[in-house]
């Protein structure tokens, strides 16, 4: 096995650990720090420079180890926190990841900024602490040295931290149990690397080391569980020191990712090349031998296309079931009683099958609001505007396929609040209002749709400034459009109010991304405004694109799917509750609400089907804010849907969304909702198409 | 790899020998007689249960369900403009791959497969109205029958066709 082999698995440990350390970083007070959070980005830090020695990123290893001193600076409370300080170790935390993502492409990190970082935190810890860092101590590396060949990373790896839990001198006893020749020759070199090795003695079952360690207990163990097990190995101390912790006292803050089990596989069959063949933390390996089973079951990383295998699978399944369903529903039911109680077992069952494998890809929120506080903080300071950042609903779900593609039209539009939505301090207290702004980012679950919201209490759109805007880029306006349909004019491509252009937004390509991105997740933007009170931007997008709840109908021989998300309810009209409009438009009243009427069978088209719309059922619907009625001939059923693409060998179809498999093996097409609003605009519904007798002219009030 | 040369077939050889030559599956669209790349070809199968989509060309007629994956249908005899367009159980779908898409055409049966060699192909007349001499790539003589070769790539990714989104035409 090569040592290459794990570099995807440090990478990836080390990237979750760079953003552990920024939140940590970020969720700090100055004033008063928590001990636990200092310890918790020192831990982050110790495990990436471990990972990044083992594995001669000589640069990474060294700017970690630099960062990783002031860190312990600061837990020991010897270095005073300030803003800047903080600031000082976010920019190097950045550094490192540049210097990581470096290492992933197979390039050496720039030596330029490596040595700016280097200089910048030197010069941190000179002025804080009036003393050297960075100088080599003489101490032996945490990060374990890989014994059979030494590489660039074990010069570094001698410029160590001054010790913390190490016992200077102390002699320790370590014992190998039931350690077998090879590997005990191994071990005992690896030994002689850490410490002055006194004695050896012992057989297979029980051989005894006696050496002065020049380092810990637990990171002896930590070196030594890359070969042998934990529980063959004993460590005592023969001799004085009480400032070195026990072993196995440490636990572990965080669960272990399932990474361990993969860096365990090599200790099974133990070769000359296992000690260098360690992922990344040497931390972990400190976690108590029964604490490490419990933990290695609780997750397992596996590829998203196993997962989406999984789902299609299901998916397929499904469809085999509807088509059971289908063909046992002519089958008298008396004689076959156990075969349709069977069916409905496997209906149930399935159903339970697909949401357990639906749920596996999602994944909470918190994985895109957790890059805004960093983002916040940084352009607040650059804007010098005092924002207050609130998340809520972090641990709402969202599949994972749309969780990513939100993270990009999200950070545009909470750009946009900071750049523009939040007024500057002066500002916003000559308009009475608290100096500091106020950045809410919620989420939550809306029936089938997630809810996401960027909420600031800034100055709002100015309806008269988009109007002026809109004029002169050539949209055409009026004074009378309504404040929604406003609006909706800056997702307009090269729309932008902003007075001035800044680095941070304002040059007019951004809101037409956003809006076309969110289309294409099969979501929409709403946008709620008050001069002078705030903007609010809501992104309504569905769970999940891969399985739907749809509500089927039928529209002379054709069958269709109405999403259920957007149908709130059907009814059948009597003549008294329409109106018409204009001469040829049609209107429905239902509870004191007139809803335009748009027919099915006119706008797509469809032959034979029931032109008196009073004999037919109307479905009340809502797309992107808008409600209509919705004519169609008859309503099916309910059933969950298998989404499939057209557009895969086919094109997009306007007011068809996909299509699905139907239990029959035949094609149903998904309806769009909103854009079939827009389609029946270009092709309106006359009166004669669903009705041919005449119906009240007038609006009652 | 060695291996395999050595035991190539004299059949193979033979083939080897016009290694130019291609073959064709010939189809008919009334009294006319058609030819596609067989490597294009994916399968045939009867034209059954096919959706019909709203406000597309006539003569798309929609989309069928092909083991799980949904395929337009396109009949070539709306197309080329034939009269007597039929349904019935002779009538057959050629499912072909164009690029990465899947695309079944319908036509009025499909007869044989012809190995045409370089001399057979004659270049395409420049003329046609409904069907441009871009979508042909010759015409095959084969004794007194003329086979129109037909470039089913161009064809069915060319914008009239209206399989493919405009903007993402690869």
């Amino acid at each position: 096995m090569d040592i290459t082999d794990f570099y995807d698995t440090f990478f990836e440990e080390a990237e979750e650990l760079l953003s552990d350390m920024e939140r940590h970083l970020l969720d700090l007070d100055v004033d008063d720090p928590d001990p636990e959070l200092l310890n918790a980005i020192f831990r982050a830090a110790h495990s990436i420079k471990g990972g990044a020695g083992t594995f001669g990123f000589v640069v990474l290893q060294e700017t970690t180890h630099i960062l990783e001193n002031l860190l312990d600076h600061t837990r020991r409370g010897e270095l005073t926190l300030r803003r800047d300080i903080v600031d000082t170790f976010l920019e190097a935390k950045d550094m490192l990841h540049e210097q990581m993502d470096a290492y992933r492409n197979g390039a050496e990190p720039d030596p330029v900024a490596f040595e700016r970082i280097c200089n910048t935190l030197k010069q941190l810890a000179l002025d804080e602490l009036g003393k050297s860092m960075g100088e080599p101590t003489g101490q032996a590396a945490a990060a374990p040295k890989p014994a059979p060949k030494p590489e660039p990373a074990a010069e570094t790896a001698s410029a160590e931290e001054t010790p913390v839990d190490a016992g200077e001198g102390d002699v320790l006893r370590v014992s190998l149990i039931e350690v077998g020749e090879k590997d005990r020759q191994l071990l005992v070199e690896e030994l002689g690397q850490l410490g002055e090795i006194l004695s050896q003695q012992g057989d297979d079952k029980r051989y005894e080391v006696e050496l002065t360690a020049s380092i810990s207990a637990e990171d002896i163990e930590a070196v030594m569980c890359f070969i042998v097990e934990p529980e063959q190995l004993a460590i005592e101390r023969v001799a004085k020191s009480a400032s070195s912790e026990a072993v196995g006292t440490q636990a572990s803050a965080q669960p272990e990712p399932a990474v361990q089990a993969v860096a365990k596989q090599p200790e099974e069959k133990p070769t000359a090349e296992t000690p260098a063949a360690k992922p990344a933390k040497p931390a972990e390996s400190k976690v108590p031998a029964a604490k490490n089973k419990a933990s290695e079951s609780s997750s397992i990383r596996v590829p998203v296309d196993k997962v989406d295998q999984i789902i299609n699978l299901v998916g397929e399944l499904i469809i085999t079931q509807a088509m059971l369903d289908q063909t046992a529903s002519e089958i008298d039911g008396v004689t076959h009683s156990s075969l349709h109680n069977g069916l409905n077992l496997l209906q149930r069952n399935a159903r339970d099958l697909q949401e357990a494998v639906m749920s596996i890809r999602m994944m909470p929120m918190d994985y895109v609001f957790s890059r805004f506080p960093r983002l916040v903080r940084d352009l607040a300071a650059k804007l010098g505007k005092d924002i207050e950042l609130i998340t809520e609903g972090k641990s709402t779900e969202l599949d994972k396929s749309l969780i990513e593609r939100i993270i990009d039209p999200l950070t545009h539009l909470v750009r946009n609040s900071l750049d523009h939505g939040i007024e500057m301090p002066d500002a916003r207290e000559a308009a009475g209002k608290p100096r500091g702004g106020k950045l809410t980012l919620s989420a939550q679950h809306q029936g089938g749709n997630i809810l996401i919201e960027v909420i600031d209490d800034g100055a709002g759109l100015s309806r008269k400034k988009i109007l002026a805007k809109a004029e002169k880029n050539g949209i055409a306006v009026s004074d009378s459009m309504s404040d929604d349909d406003v609006w909706q004019l800056i997702f307009a491509p090269g729309f932008s109010t902003a007075e001035q252009v800044s680095d941070v937004s304002g040059r007019g390509v951004g809101m037409d991304v956003v809006k076309r991105n969110i289309q294409a997740m099969g979501g929409h933007v709403e946008i709620m405004s008050r001069e002078g009170h705030g903007t609010t931007t809501r992104i309504v997008l569905p769970l999940t694109l891969a399985i739907l709840d749809g509500m089927s109908i039928k529209v002379g021989g054709e069958v269709f799917i109405l999403p259920l998300g957007a149908v709130l309810e059907s009814l059948q009209p009597s003549r008294d509750e329409l109106y018409s409009m204009a001469g040829d438009d049609l209107l429905l009243k239902v509870r004191d609400e007139y809803l335009p009427v748009i027919a099915l069978h006119h706008v797509l088209d469809v032959a034979e089907a029931r032109t008196d719309i009073t004999e037919s059922i109307v479905v009340i619907v809502q797309g992107e804010g808008r409600r209509y009625a919705l004519v169609v001939d008859d309503l099916v059923g309910q059933q969950q849907v298998v989404v499939k693409n057209l557009e895969t060998n086919y094109r997009k179809v306007p007011g068809i969304s996909a299509a699905t498999i139907l239990g029959d093996g035949s094609v149903a097409l998904i309806l769009d909702i909103a854009d079939l609003h827009r389609l029946s605009r270009r092709k309106s519904t006359p009166r004669s198409a669903v009705t041919n007798t005449p119906i009240q002219e007038v609006i009652p009030s | 790899m060695t291996t395999v040369t050595q035991t190539v077939s004299p059949t193979d050889k033979a083939q080897n020998a016009d290694a130019h030559s291609r073959e064709f599956l010939v189809f008919s669209l009334g009294s006319e007689e058609y030819a596609v790349d067989i490597l294009k070809v994916q399968e045939i199968r009867g034209y059954e249960n096919v959706t019909r989509i709203a406000n597309a060309p006539d003569f798309i007629k929609g989309v069928t369900n092909l083991r799980g994956v949904i395929v337009p249908i396109v009949d070539l005899r709306i197309k080329f403009h034939l009269d007597n367009v039929e349904y019935g159980g002779q009538t057959v779908v050629i499912v072909v791959n164009v690029g990465e898409r899947i695309v079944g055409i319908v036509v009025d049966g499909v007869s044989d497969v012809m190995t045409l060699t370089p001399e057979q192909i004659k270049p395409a007349p420049e003329f046609g109205v409904t069907l441009s001499s871009d979508y042909l790539s010759g015409l095959g003589s084969l004794e007194d029958r003329m086979l129109v070769l037909v470039d089913i790539d161009k064809l069915l990714t060319s914008e009239e066709m209206a399989l493919v989104d405009t903007v993402k035409t690869k």
